[in-house]
């Protein structure tokens, strides 16, 4: 009965001489693919690449490289944040060629990109978020990210113009500190329109809870709330679920009006293109690469989605006069006097954080007129 | 509270409204793995089994244009699952559970595999009966928009509930869950029953992830079903593989999913990775209410690999 189930040494023989060739002929194919081009450069993803949210917005960003002179580009999504993106680097550079690789996903920092950078000292390695630190990581890795909350600011206004209620919904997933910021930026943007405007938060424990977001957009707009944004790593359920049940929403990471072309106002989008552009430019030309690099929507590293045909006409003068002011530089979300929802003073009378502001990345409060709690 | 929220009449909207929404998913799997554990097996594949039939469902609409034959390939794609779960549990020394855990995660990385291309359409969606049309608040209506799955769950959780004690189909799957050796001896085969229970839990697996991508959430995304499989097969122990027990274990797990977003929407906004957990803990208390070292589980079919 189970010696069916045994191999024959002579059968295992075959099969794994199959196997070899098998390995054999798809090492040998990058092989030939890395000489054929200069410069390979190497992308890895959490999730998806076509996720409506954080993934697409950096293989958007990949996407722009292909069409530069002697530049090709490798791809994976959907890799954890375990040992498994380290093999994952390792077949980069060893079967493809890699000399520059992006992990784009927080978790990928340490110690996992920090192992690699340490076996591989010619490759440069740069990795989305804020980590790098000059006096404890070695020169070959690096971050770069961008400053979007000024794009949530953006949202604000415009939600702040088209809310009737009064009543604007985040959906955030973990009270971090960049987060906050957004969340914060959201609700007084939609100050600087009516200061009677209030949000309420509902974190979800995590970045990619589908029902857990539709749950939450739901009990939001039950509270008779009207303009629903959020920050998880895919807002499409949230737009999606918001816009069916009648709810304005603003975007976040990438442009989800193909989701809900009425109901969708703006966005603040990554535009990632620059930032891999600039970098792959100064690997070809040979200078040094930065190893902490960061930008706003002044510099271009963030983008705001097209108006949809929902917003009013004032409310499209008061986002393109304030995206004038921004785009100027200096522009601070955060000033005096404010309170944070607990009562204590964030901001005295005079005080500003422009977004550059180390203070800024220490957030750990709500701003007045938010409801929710961080805990 | 202003005219335009219900305030805190919000909180049990939501569990009730949640507990029809997030809940048929639970129904369908609990009540599939029900039929099969009460065949005297256990098939772990099923979150991978929701998974695909999430993305078969979807990938059928947006290519047809039609969410029921969407539905109807979900549940062949479940079947195909089932049967060849119950089909290789049936060779002697293979493991049941093992199996069932590499059939999670074939069906989820072939759900990944075949499901890229349809990230980004749209599917139609299925359709919802407008139960809360005699009210005229929003939020009552939106919440009784119940879809035609869960009325069908719930009629399939009673007639298993009957079936497994007045048929002759239902005495045949518990006589063979509760003693291979008594069935061979009525001129059963144990194999065969146990294939056919494996097939239709998986087809009931495939419905419930046709729910999941068609109507809520009601999109496919590669994390859709966040472990809801696995809770669906926890739900059939905790109920004690009674299917009425599934439907109830069902609607709680949905209403405690609801909780804490409603809570935190009304602005109870303290603790709430507390509320998140209520659910489980609820579980823990039950288990542990009943359990008992002396015996085994009450209900338990007495070929089942746990217990046995």
């Amino acid at each position: 009965m189970t010696d069916r189930f045994m191999l024959s040494r002579r059968q295992l023989l075959k099969t794994s001489a199959a196997g070899a060739a098998l390995g054999l002929a798809s090492v040998s194919f990058p092989i030939t693919r890395a000489f054929a081009a200069a410069t390979t450069v190497g992308f890895i993803y959490v999730g998806p690449k076509d996720d409506y949210g954080y993934n697409q917005a950096h293989a958007e960003g990949a996407a722009a490289l292909k069409g530069m002179e002697g530049i090709s580009i490798v791809e994976e999504e959907n890799v954890p944040e375990t040992v498994d993106v380290q093999k994952t680097m390792e077949s980069m550079i060893n079967l493809d060629g890699a000399s520059l690789i992006f992990p784009t996903s927080f978790g990928y920092f340490d110690p996992h990109m920090l192992a690699m950078c340490a076996k591989f000292p010619d490759v440069q390695f740069r990795h989305c978020g804020g980590m790098w630190n000059k006096d404890k990581h070695p020169m070959n890795a690096g971050s770069y990210f961008g400053y979007i909350g000024m794009g949530q600011y953006l949202n604000g206004v415009v939600a702040g113009h088209t809310s009737k209620t009064k009543k604007l919904g985040f959906i955030a997933a973990k009270p971090i500190p960049q987060v906050l910021l957004n969340i914060n930026s959201f609700l007084l943007g939609a100050r600087s329109v009516d200061p009677t405007i209030t949000c309420q938060v509902i974190f979800t424990g995590e970045w990619s809870l589908a029902v857990k977001e539709a749950e939450a957009t739901n009990a939001l707009v039950d509270q008779g709330i009207d303009v629903v944004t959020c920050h998880v790593d895919s807002p499409k359920v949230v737009v999606e679920t918001a816009a069916g049940r009648g709810a304005f929403v603003c975007g976040y990471h990438a442009n989800q009006s193909p989701l809900a072309p009425e109901k969708y106002l703006t966005g603040a989008e990554w535009n990632w293109a620059k930032v891999y552009k600039m970098f792959v430019d100064d690997l070809v030309a040979g200078t040094p690469l930065p190893n902490f690099t960061r930008g706003g929507l002044a510099d271009g590293f963030v983008k705001m989605s097209p108006l949809g045909p929902a917003v009013s006409e004032p409310a499209r003068k008061q986002f393109d006069a304030t995206l004038a002011e921004m785009t100027k530089g200096g522009f601070s979300v955060i000033k005096g006097p404010l309170k944070s929802n607990k009562g204590a003073v964030v901001a005295s009378e005079g005080q500003a954080f422009t977004e550059t502001a180390i203070e800024l990345e220490s957030m750990d409060y709500l701003v007045e007129g938010v409801v929710g709690s961080t805990a | 509270m202003d005219a335009t929220g219900i305030g805190l009449w919000g909180v049990p909207l939501a569990i009730l409204g949640g507990a029809i929404r997030v809940s048929t998913p639970f129904i369908f799997v609990s009540l599939g793995e029900a039929i099969t554990e009460r065949s005297g097996r256990i098939n772990l594949g099923l979150e991978g089994t929701l998974v695909f039939g999430a993305m078969t469902a979807y990938a059928v609409a947006v290519m047809t244009g039609s969410p029921w034959l969407g539905l109807i390939a979900a549940a062949i794609a479940g079947l195909c699952f089932g049967l060849f779960h119950g089909w290789i549990c049936k060779f002697r020394g293979v493991n049941d559970i093992a199996i069932g855990i590499a059939l999670m995660l074939f069906g989820s990385g072939l759900a990944f595999f075949f499901g890229k291309p349809f990230i980004q359409p749209s599917a139609p969606d299925l359709p919802a009966i407008p139960l809360g049309a005699w009210s005229d608040i929003p939020q009552v209506q939106a919440a009784l928009d119940v879809n035609v799955l869960f009325l069908i769950g719930a009629a399939l959780a009673v007639f298993l509930w009957w079936a497994f004690r007045n048929t002759r189909a239902g005495l045949i799957v518990r006589v063979v869950g509760d003693s291979s050796d008594a069935a061979r001896a009525m001129g059963l085969n144990p194999d065969t029953v146990r294939l056919i229970a494996t097939g239709v839990g998986g087809a009931l697996a495939g419905i419930g992830g046709a729910y999941l991508s068609l109507y809520y959430p009601g999109s496919w995304t590669e994390g859709i079903s966040s472990g809801q499989g696995l809770m669906a097969v926890a739900l059939v122990i905790f109920a004690r593989w009674n299917p009425l027990g599934c439907f109830a274990a069902a609607l709680l797990f949905g209403g405690a999913g609801a909780l804490g977003p409603a809570l935190q929407s009304v602005g109870v906004t303290q603790g709430y990775y507390l509320f998140y957990a209520a659910p489980y803990i609820l579980t823990l208390i039950i288990m542990i209410a009943t359990s008992s070292p002396s015996r085994s589980l009450a209900g338990a079919p007495g070929e089942l690999s746990i217990t046995k």
